[in-house]
């Protein structure tokens, strides 16, 4: 009997100190909300940021206030720093969702089946009509070249650099990788432009394709170098030790270890470089028509198609509707491309588990 | 099969820090040779310089000679790929490569030197992993990755790798000292029937292990923080854990420092 209710008897625990119950914050928050917009109405203030900034400091007051009176010292500063963290999030957040979500009820208005099979080849700019057809060929096109191009150079630059490179050589190269790191695009077209000239040529994709790869290589460096520097060193000395030579250590050990991650490194520059306007609008210039030639001749591509679009529309609605549609092709694009990587990372990734 | 080692006025450096001075013994066929010593003293570094290891590490630099049945492993012209095909190695943490099933785990070697035939593979496969004494564990799960293994297993993992490439001489730097002492049981008592086949050399930080698995012991020891490594003494295991011929083995042994 008296065992029974020894629990019951038992003097308050140290270890458990008084706590805000769990819906607090929410309270919290609705509370310091309804009395920012009251505060705001009151004083006459129309902006919502100063609403938003009201309720937001309101909100940080009183949880240090409420925190600091029920639970002690230790505990407010805590709920402060969480509070700040998710301000932090929502703050990020913000913008985020309002891009994508402008950009999709902007962008959904036009964007349909015919619109991406047909090019402008017959329209004007101001009228409607047309598609992007000719723009989502160009940048596959350019941005699969200058892939095929910069990836490898990058990657086996990172192998250099990691696995061989010691002294001068390999520090000069560093150099000049962050040296190109900081290049901006629009260099990066002049020097092609400058090259081009010198040879007397017209506007051509495989132009853009060699600019987009100068931008795209140091970015597939840094990325491979730091993923080769993940695996660990006991793995190469595992595989040397048993008589395997260098390269095929590189090859067949260190490479499948990391290859997840240079796939993503790779995905995430070529989604930098499929956003690119200016070397491609002075390399390859744009065109209206369907030019599936990257060796010959303008090109168009899906950033300069916005770009052109805005600029010639003359205020028309139909070239605004055409730009926005384009966006969120685009959008998609990376973000097919991100979640590839994903994809890829996650079944490459070295395997764990019984 | 198994080959004798024969070190004379062996140094070696890490850039310009010397690390061990003046080594120089025979390791006989057949034989479990055992390294005791301080830590940082020396002998991975030792060890290492045995399959031209040392000189992977950045700045790694050796002066002497090695024979390994009369062959100098630094002379001109040897391959440090060969040598090391020739002589195998365990490293104290278990690494079996992450990408790789067991059966590829153990084939690895074979198999990224390009020197098996396909029909052989599978038997080789069995032999080594039955010779690391991990056979009955694995055998319904050759295909799942080795890094699902227990530590101890994936350790005998790594002894089946390096056995599989048919090494004349084993060298093993701490094997068990990640381990549990039923897994560290399981590995002395394969040390014990792979000396049959091979020419042994451990490095252990426990001399009751020492004691228990090695004919020979090395003793290495260094002066001072700083100065270079060097052997002591090598001699039977019985005698240097009873009478050894030189004072310093006796306090190390015995515990007075160390
Ligand atoms: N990678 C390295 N670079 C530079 N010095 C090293 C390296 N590895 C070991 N050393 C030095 O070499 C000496 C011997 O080390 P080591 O062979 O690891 O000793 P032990 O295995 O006996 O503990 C130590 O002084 C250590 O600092
Ligand atoms: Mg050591």
């Amino acid at each position: 009997m008296s065992h029974a209710q020894a629990p019951a008897r038992r003097s308050p625990s140290t270890l458990r100190g008084a706590s805000l119950p769990s819906w607090s914050p929410w309270a919290i928050a609705g509370g310091s909300i309804l009395l920012g917009i009251g505060i705001s109405a009151a004083a006459g203030l129309d902006s919502k940021i100063q609403w938003a900034l009201i309720a937001g400091i309101l909100y940080l007051l009183a949880t240090f206030g409420f925190a600091a009176r029920v639970e002690g010292g230790r505990q407010a500063k805590d709920r402060i720093a969480t509070s700040l963290v998710w301000t932090a999030f929502v703050v990020a957040v913000i913008p985020l969702v309002s891009l994508i979500w402008v950009t999709v009820a902007r962008g959904v208005k036009v964007l349909d089946f015919y619109f991406l099979t047909h090019s402008m080849g017959v329209v004007a700019d101001t009228e409607p009509g047309g598609g992007i057809y000719h723009a989502i060929l160009g940048s596959i096109e350019q941005v699969g070249l200058a892939t095929l191009i910069g990836a490898p150079i990058g990657v086996l630059t990172a192998i250099y650099l990691v696995e061989y490179g010691r002294g001068k050589l390999a520090r000069a190269v560093t150099f000049f990788v962050d040296v190109m790191t900081g290049i901006p695009s629009i260099v990066a077209g002049l020097f092609i432009l400058s090259i081009m000239l010198m040879f007397d040529m017209q506007p051509f994709g495989f132009a853009g394709s060699l600019a987009l790869a100068i931008l795209m290589m140091p970015v597939v460096v840094r990325s491979t170098e730091e993923m080769l520097k993940l695996v660990p060193n006991e793995l190469r000395e595992a595989s040397l030790a048993l008589g395997v030579p260098k390269y095929r250590t590189i090859l067949k050990v260190v490479l499948p270890t990391c290859i997840g991650g240079i796939t993503t490194g790779i995905m995430l520059a070529i989604a930098r470089i499929a956003g690119e306007t200016a070397p491609v609008l002075l390399l390859v210039f744009g065109n209206p028509f369907i030019n599936a030639n990257p060796f010959e001749g303008a090109q168009a591509s899906l950033p300069l198609y916005i770009y052109q679009q805005f600029s010639n529309s003359a205020g028309s609605g139909a070239a605004f509707d055409r730009a926005w549609a384009a966006s969120l092709t685009l959008i998609a694009f990376v973000m097919i491309l991100n979640l590839v990587a994903r994809a890829i990372a996650r079944w490459k990734a070295p395997k764990t588990g019984r | 099969m198994a080959k004798r080692i024969d070190v004379s006025g062996l140094t070696a450096y890490y850039g310009s820090h010397k690390a061990i001075e003046d080594i120089s013994m025979t390791v006989e066929p057949r034989s479990v040779t055992a390294f005791i010593g301080p830590s940082g003293c020396g002998k991975s570094t030792f060890l290492r310089t045995l399959n031209r290891m040392h000189e992977v590490t950045p700045g790694g630099r050796v002066e002497g000679k090695v024979l390994l049945d009369d062959e100098d492993l630094y002379g001109n012209g040897i391959d440090p790929v060969s040598v090391r095909r020739e002589v195998g190695m365990v490293f104290q943490r278990p690494n079996p490569f992450p990408t790789m099933s067991i059966f590829d785990n153990v084939a690895a070697g074979l198999r990224l030197n390009g020197s098996y035939r396909k029909s052989e593979l599978s038997d080789i496969v069995e032999k080594s992993l039955k010779g690391a004494n991990l056979w009955n564990e694995v055998k319904d799960r050759l295909n799942k990755p080795g890094s699902g293994l227990s530590g101890g297993q994936q350790q005998r993992l790594c002894i089946a790798r390096a056995i599989a490439v048919e090494p004349k001489v084993l060298l093993m730097d701490e094997p068990c000292s990640a381990l549990d002492p039923i897994s560290t049981l399981a590995i002395e008592d394969l040390i014990g029937e792979l000396k049959e086949r091979f020419t042994i050399v451990i490095v252990t930080h426990n001399m009751q292990q020492a004691a228990r698995v090695s004919d020979r012991t090395a003793f290495f020891n260094l002066s001072a923080v700083g100065q270079p490594g060097r052997l002591i003494e090598i001699d039977d295991t019985e005698r240097i854990f009873s009478n050894p011929s030189v004072q310093a083995t006796e306090d190390y042994i015995s515990g007075r420092f160390g």
